[in-house]
């Protein structure tokens, strides 16, 4: 492998490609959501269902490139189990490293995203990178709006 | 074709394998000397001066026009309107002779096969007027339109039919002639707009014969600058039709309570036009001429026969359009399995192969097909048999990287 592969096309985003973890849908979710990018066409769906406070099951449907696919695989499995505000701060530290070379480090249970960071040398493809987060970040700040219990369904489109 | 690629200062620079023709082409010298010889020697606004740099700015601008003109077989240089791109001369139609002509009901024909510029404006202007959109669909099995479903798309309903000469994504000719003598035969009520973005670069065009009512091109995708495309419109047709845009240069006299228009073509040139680019899309077609479409499309047709016949012998390689590559201009569209297109233009950049990726600003023909996108190699004259190899040779590497 040259230099190339290993700083965008790591073993562990190929993995995740090809093996996305909590890959399917919800069933009866409490949030509902696709993102899209309409520069390369990715598509992505992500259903969770609520406990309380707490993101109980999270799966995903990726459509896309491979560093959109692995983003978001890397992304729910992080992320289940985790509290609202728990993820919340997650989603602020990857975008904190990805869109403006944040310093902090990555807790162990984000550390396959690590990976990812190769992807800052390709400003094109960042957008790829933080699609699913994006998403989910517009999702969880609805919910907020509505209130626990009622349901969140909506199309995210990455630079709208 | 060595020869040739010495005229191009970014393709002797070597940095770059650059098969991405059908995005925008590299500029010869000449087209790049004549945009400084205008600036440096006789910067100076047309159709106004009084002075000698101005007299000589108009008739280099005016000389471009004929160029044009000849260029596509056009009878009279009233014809041909600069505009900044192909896609503005669409909108051009779509408002000064659509707004007029197209009412509540009426029918506009498309392609599925067609670039969103040519889809887009058509689509305002039917939401405009509540007018009623059809589409010729794309059959993948043959890589063409079906346009054996003409007779039952058009109608005496049918205001305007509009197509494109050269597709974009995959590279497919439209056999304009015939097409356009069956269309006055089915709709004789209807105009027909050619788009020739990807056509006029690439094989003689001659609207006098076609009986066209429309073309519209783009320079840049012809060795010209960014900035300056055409709008190509027949005579009779101009004179029906009101302006587009209102301003300086347009009127003939302007009273407090209304204008009289200037004459044709100026009548559709509002404002300062882009004369710098227009005078160096002269020098691009005088590089053109000086080889002839023939040539450059038979060495496209040698390029593309050899890229097919390379990439369809790779394991995992699916392309897109046309069987035969003398159907199609200059353009493969392909799919590596497994792979999303962004991936393969990602890891093709880095064995230095310059390709689009993605829809191609064809968004209905890639949900055709079923696909995301396509990766896309377009070649024009600079292009060589080696760079095709070397295109061929990386695509093993790049899929090893997905193994």
């Amino acid at each position: 492998m040259g230099a190339f592969e290993e700083d965008l096309y790591r073993d562990v985003i190929l993995d995740h490609f090809k093996n996305p973890r909590n890959k399917g849908v919800v069933n009866s979710p409490d949030i509902e959501l696709t993102g899209a990018n309409p520069f390369c066409g990715d598509e992505i769906q992500i259903t969770a269902k609520l406990a309380g406070e707490k993101i109980q099951d999270l799966r995903i449907n990726p459509n896309g490139c491979a560093i959109s696919q692995a983003s978001a695989s890397m992304m729910a499995e992080a992320l289940e189990g985790q509290s609202i505000n728990e993820i919340k701060s997650r989603i602020q530290l990857f975008r904190n490293k990805m869109l403006s070379n944040g310093t902090d480090s990555w807790p162990e249970a984000m550390e396959d995203m690590e990976s990812l960071e190769g992807v800052k040398k390709y400003p094109v493809r960042v957008k790829c990178a933080v699609l699913a987060w994006n998403t989910l970040s517009e999702g969880l700040a609805e919910y907020a709006i509505k209130g626990a219990g009622n349901k969140v369904a909506l199309r995210h489109v990455e630079g709208e | 074709m060595d020869d040739i690629r010495r005229d191009f200062p970014l393709i002797t620079q070597g940095k770059v394998v650059y098969l991405d023709n059908a995005a925008t082409t590299q500029k010869p010298r000449a087209v790049i000397d004549a945009l400084v010889e205008y600036y440096e020697n006789y910067n100076a606004n047309v159709h106004r001066g009084v002075y000698e740099i101005s007299e000589k700015a108009t008739d280099a601008y005016e000389a471009a026009r004929k160029k044009i003109a000849d260029f596509i077989g056009a009878k009279e240089t009233a014809s041909i309107i600069f505009t900044r791109n192909a896609t503005e001369a669409v909108n051009l139609a779509a408002y000064a002779w659509g707004d007029a002509n197209v009412n509540e009901g009426d029918e506009i024909l498309l392609t599925e096969m067609e670039h969103h510029s040519n889809i887009v404006p058509w689509q305002l202007l039917a939401q405009r007027k509540k007018a009623v959109i059809r589409f010729v669909p794309y059959a993948p099995e043959t890589g063409k339109p079906k346009w054996e479903d003409l007779p039952s798309l058009s109608s005496s309903k049918t205001r305007l039919i509009a197509f494109t000469h050269v597709s974009n994504s995959l590279g497919t000719i439209n056999p304009v002639p015939e097409l356009i003598a069956q269309i006055r035969r089915l709709a004789p009520g209807a105009k027909i707009l050619i788009d020739g973005a990807q056509g006029v670069p690439h094989l003689p065009v001659n609207v006098a014969a076609w009986d066209c009512d429309f073309l519209v091109f783009s320079a840049h995708k012809m060795l010209g600058p960014t900035g300056i495309g055409v709008f190509y419109a027949k005579k009779d047709v101009l004179e029906g039709m009101g302006p587009f845009l209102g301003g300086g240069d347009m009127i003939k006299e302007v009273r407090l309570d209304g204008a009289k228009w200037n004459d044709l073509p100026w009548k559709f040139e509002a404002g300062t036009p882009n004369i710098a680019d227009a005078i160096a899309f002269g020098a691009a077609l005088d590089y053109l001429n000086a080889i002839g479409l023939k040539a450059i499309h038979e060495h496209e047709v040698a390029l593309t026969t050899h890229a097919l016949q390379r990439l369809r012998a790779i394991e995992g390689v699916t392309c897109y359009g046309t069987k035969t590559a003398p159907e199609r201009c200059g353009v493969v569209s392909f799919n590596l399995k497994g792979m999303h297109p962004h991936d393969t233009g990602t890891l093709l950049a880095r064995e230095g192969v310059a390709v689009r990726v993605g829809h191609h600003c064809n968004m209905p023909l890639m949900r055709r097909l079923g696909i995301m996108g396509t990766t896309r190699a377009s070649f024009y004259l600079y292009n060589t048999i080696e760079e095709i190899d070397a295109l061929a040779a990386a695509i093993p590497k790049i899929q090893k990287v997905f193994m």
